[in-house]
């Protein structure tokens, strides 16, 4: 569902030209639980937001479910990565202002998804992450690891296939950490496709598939 | 995305700072309260010039001698102009549909009662004053309609005049003097007022020919003519002026209609309010900065919020949407209370001084909130499309 192909990635700061991805091939099918790892500076974030639509590949082509989106204008983008990708991030970006219940409603707003249906799938997706008696909580009520499961609520919340995790316990203590992967884990096994990068070797081994990024290129 | 949820977005978002959204409209709200209050009391004063002018009746052509539309007259062809004379207002007043004519003289003169003495206003009329300028006559009767070319010399008092000179005691029937001539009071005048400040009472009515006399002038200076309601300003005005062509050879007097002059004044006072609605406008100038400056601090404050909401699948267009509802949700509910209190102000205004003449300009109060929401448009527009392009990424990654 997901085809990379000589994807390369530059970057200019200043004077110099960074070569963030170098020559990346990589296929990820439906399903598939895959981990990236890496030193910092490896180029596992770029991979990442190139995967998640967020920034563009200079050279290659990226094709999701079978369609070329490298030439994909701003709007049609947004739309692609509204229905295919789900995000979770390490500082989980939950909109301060907006409840438990509210951040999770985020994207069906955005969809344009009539009111009475946001409900009813806001309140199955508190009870599938268990925070029903969190609903009304602002992100600064909540301890890291509730966060981190609305952030989850919020990411399949559109029923997405693939599901993106930037360092997802990165700023989770060891216990809370685990719950967040025992629930990603638990999505994955329901046929999402669950990517995670990540510099926590212990994370890492978990996935059945493991990818290396040195300098930009993918190593074994 | 819904619109309905565009709006409840921006909502809750300006409600979620309370005291930021309050002090940021609070320009607003004081430049839209001051416009309505102040185009309010401009309105009220409109009203009561208006008022003013109207109390005399609006079916009144005014004859001038002169023609004032001639640029540059000099004192040799002054004395070219026939004078208006009593001949020409006696033959005025047989036109048809006209009710009755009114030969004006005015001037200044001592008069003696008794043993008192006051300078005041005369003026020579005719005997239709009660009908043509609308004041009744509160004792006794105005002067006699019918001796115009050799009038007795009959006097009447205006009402302060009267109270000034007699006091208590009955004047009717008295004599006095006006300069050097001795005159019968034959009644007083009721109370009427001042109007802009000429003092309707403190004057006394003396037939047209013995002012003429008294200030030893050749013509009279301004004929009054009530037509009736229901004909036309225009035939009247040619009627008049085919009349007095004949009599005076070519045209050498002016008209002035009373709805010339309305409409003269009516533009003047239109000018005033809008003036001063221009003036109110300097402050809503000033709240809609206040309005870009909080809207320009909530993007780079919420940036981080924008790559999210790009993440998750917000195109361009829906960011600047977005802000853009959240800058005209804030000058929606400035421009709101604003009006409200303007209107509050404006009927505290009236209970408190029913004298002021204030009146709700409801045109300038719609054109008011529609400037608020402009404001909002306008102020919202580049924090708008500076949130629309930032990169998603970049956005993202700003903490």
């Amino acid at each position: 569902m997901i085809q990379l192909e000589n994807i390369h990635r530059y970057f200019q700061v200043g004077e110099q030209r960074i070569h963030a991805l170098n020559n990346i091939n990589l296929t990820i099918k439906k399903g598939e639980y895959l981990s990236i790892m890496g030193p910092s500076g490896s180029g596992k974030s770029t991979l990442l937001n190139v995967i998640a639509l967020l920034d563009q590949p200079s050279s290659g082509r990226y094709r999701l479910n079978n369609q070329d989106v490298t030439q994909l204008n701003d709007e049609q983008l947004a739309k692609a990565r509204r229905e295919n990708i789900g995000f979770v991030f390490q500082f989980f970006h939950l909109i301060p202002r907006y409840s438990a219940a509210e951040n999770i409603e985020i994207p069906l707003i955005l969809a344009g998804i009539a009111a009475k249906e946001r409900k009813q799938r806001v309140t199955d997706a508190l009870l599938a992450v268990n925070l029903q008696d969190r609903a009304a909580h602002r992100p600064d009520q909540l301890s890291g690891g509730q966060t981190q499961r609305v952030a989850i609520a919020r990411a399949m919340i559109m029923r997405p296939q693939i599901l993106l995790a930037d360092e997802p316990t990165g700023n989770l203590d060891s216990q809370s950490g685990r719950e967040v992967i025992e629930l990603l884990e638990n999505l994955n096994q329901q046929q999402v496709t669950l990517v995670t990068i990540t510099h926590d070797e212990s994370l890492g081994r978990r996935a059945q598939r493991r990818i290396r990024l040195i300098d930009g290129q993918i190593k074994d | 995305m819904r619109y309905a949820d565009l709006i409840n977005l921006s909502y809750r978002t300006v409600i979620s700072h309370k005291l930021r959204s309050m002090l940021t409209a609070l320009g607003l709200i004081i430049g839209i309260a001051s416009v309505i209050v102040l185009t309010s009391i401009g309105r009220g004063i409109h009203t009561f010039v208006l008022a003013e002018f109207t109390q005399f009746g609006t079916n009144l052509v005014a004859v001038f001698p002169g023609k004032t539309t001639t640029l540059g007259i000099s004192g040799a062809t002054i004395s070219t102009v026939r004078p208006l004379s009593l001949a020409d207002s006696l033959s005025l007043s047989k036109l048809d549909n006209i009710i009755a004519a009114l030969p004006l003289v005015q001037g200044n003169a001592r008069i003696e009662a008794g043993k008192k003495q006051r300078r005041t206003t005369v003026l020579g009329v005719g005997g239709a004053v009660p009908e043509v300028w609308k004041i009744k006559v509160a004792r006794g009767r105005f002067l006699p309609e019918d001796e115009q070319s050799n009038p007795r010399a009959f006097a009447v008092l205006g009402y302060k005049l009267a109270v000034e000179l007699y006091a208590d005691t009955n004047p009717i029937g008295k004599r006095l003097r006006i300069g050097s001539d001795r005159f019968r009071v034959l009644g007083v005048m009721e109370k009427k007022g001042q109007m802009l400040g000429f003092d309707m009472d403190d004057t006394i009515y003396i037939p047209t020919a013995k002012a003429l006399d008294l200030f030893d002038r050749e013509g009279v200076m301004e004929i009054d003519l009530l037509y009736k309601s229901n004909t036309s300003v225009k035939s009247i005005e040619s009627a008049i002026k085919r009349l007095l062509q004949r009599r005076h050879g070519r045209e050498d007097f002016t008209l002035i209609t009373q709805d010339q002059m309305l409409k003269t004044m009516d533009s003047i006072l239109n000018i005033l309010t809008l003036a001063v609605a221009a003036l109110g406008s300097i402050s809503l100038l000033v709240g809609s900065v206040g309005i870009l400056t909080i809207m320009t601090i909530a993007v780079s404050e919420r940036i981080s919020e924008i790559g999210l909401l790009r993440a998750v699948g917000a195109e361009q267009g829906m960011i600047f949407k977005l802000f853009l509802a959240e800058a005209i949700m804030l000058s929606f509910m400035g421009g709101t209370i604003g009006v409200l209190i303007g209107i509050v102000i404006v009927q505290l205004i009236n209970f408190m001084l029913p004298t002021l003449p204030v009146q709700m300009a409801w045109l300038y109060i719609i054109a008011a909130f529609a400037v608020s929401l402009l404001i909002g448009i306008t102020a919202g527009v580049i924090p708008a499309m500076k949130a629309a392009r930032l990169h998603p990424l970049d956005a993202l990654r700003t903490e």
